[in-house]
């Protein structure tokens, strides 16, 4: 948790990063920024379609509806979030000369996609959908 | 500008074409085949238009009849998106501008990935304000 804090501490203090060892081989930033894009538009696709939930299955219980938006738009501020800290964590890794910090996050996130798809075949399977 | 920490090569992506000419270490430095600074302007250019399609969405539900349609709440939660999607844009422009003007361009600074992300967020907080 030590570390999470030092982590925040660096986002709003940006300077601090670059007072710390050595700057990186310009391609392994850029990889480290890439990687940083694919979760936030990871993190877009799941606000979308927390959006598209709501609009375009109107025929589900307002409860049921909300739930599944509100999962995935909370999964989609979670994985922005995360975004930035990962990014940040390596770039001091890098930095440093450590290595790269490792997370359990992305098994997190394939778990809960696979339920999410799981439930909603099922769903679709056993004609509910009109139910709700 | 070497690869930090290069024995065994166990983080980061392979350090260069050395093995391509039998010369290991030679860095030709006004060639980069990996391109790596077009891949990551493009891979802002994919966010940005995953941004775009997400506040898309995001109008669609301000405007949609199921939420009273365009009230003063409406406008205003209308503006706001617009203020966010801006916002992002103005950010990943700026960053495509610095990776198109250099062939080793800086890493990105922590205040723009705080923006990126900061927007991503603020348009879910926004898409969980329409439930209520």
């Amino acid at each position: 948790m030590s570390d999470f804090r030092r982590s925040l501490r660096l986002w709003f203090a940006p300077q601090r990063v670059r007072e710390e060892g050595t700057t990186p081989d310009y391609r392994f930033s850029l990889a480290n920024e890439r990687t940083f894009l694919a979760w936030l538009r990871t993190a877009l696709a799941l606000i979308g379609g927390g959006f598209a939930v709501d609009q375009f299955l109107p025929d589900l219980r307002w409860g049921v509806r909300a739930g599944l938006a509100f999962g995935l738009l909370g999964a989609g501020v979670l994985c922005a979030l995360r975004a930035v800290n990962h990014w940040v964590r390596c770039e001091r890794a890098m930095r440093r000369g450590e290595d790269l910090p490792v997370s359990r996050f992305p098994t997190v996130v394939s778990l809960v996609v696979a339920v999410v798809a799981v439930a909603m075949i099922v769903i679709v399977f056993l004609g509910w959908e009109g139910d709700w | 500008m070497r690869a930090p920490g290069g024995e065994g090569g166990s983080s980061g992506p392979d350090p260069g074409p050395a093995a391509s000419d039998g010369t290991p270490g030679s860095w030709d430095e006004a060639r980069d085949p990996g391109l790596q600074p077009e891949r990551t302007r493009l891979a802002w250019r994919r966010t940005t238009l995953a941004f775009t399609v997400a506040a898309v969405l995001a109008a669609r539900q301000v405007v949609s009849t199921d939420h009273g349609g365009l009230d003063a709440w409406g406008t205003v939660a209308v503006g706001l998106g617009v203020l966010l999607w801006v916002g992002f844009i103005w950010a990943a422009h700026r960053r495509i501008g610095v990776l198109g003007s250099s062939a080793h361009p800086s890493s990105l600074p922590t205040r723009m990935a705080l923006t990126a992300a900061g927007c991503t967020m603020l348009l879910a907080v926004f898409a969980l304000s329409m439930f209520f």
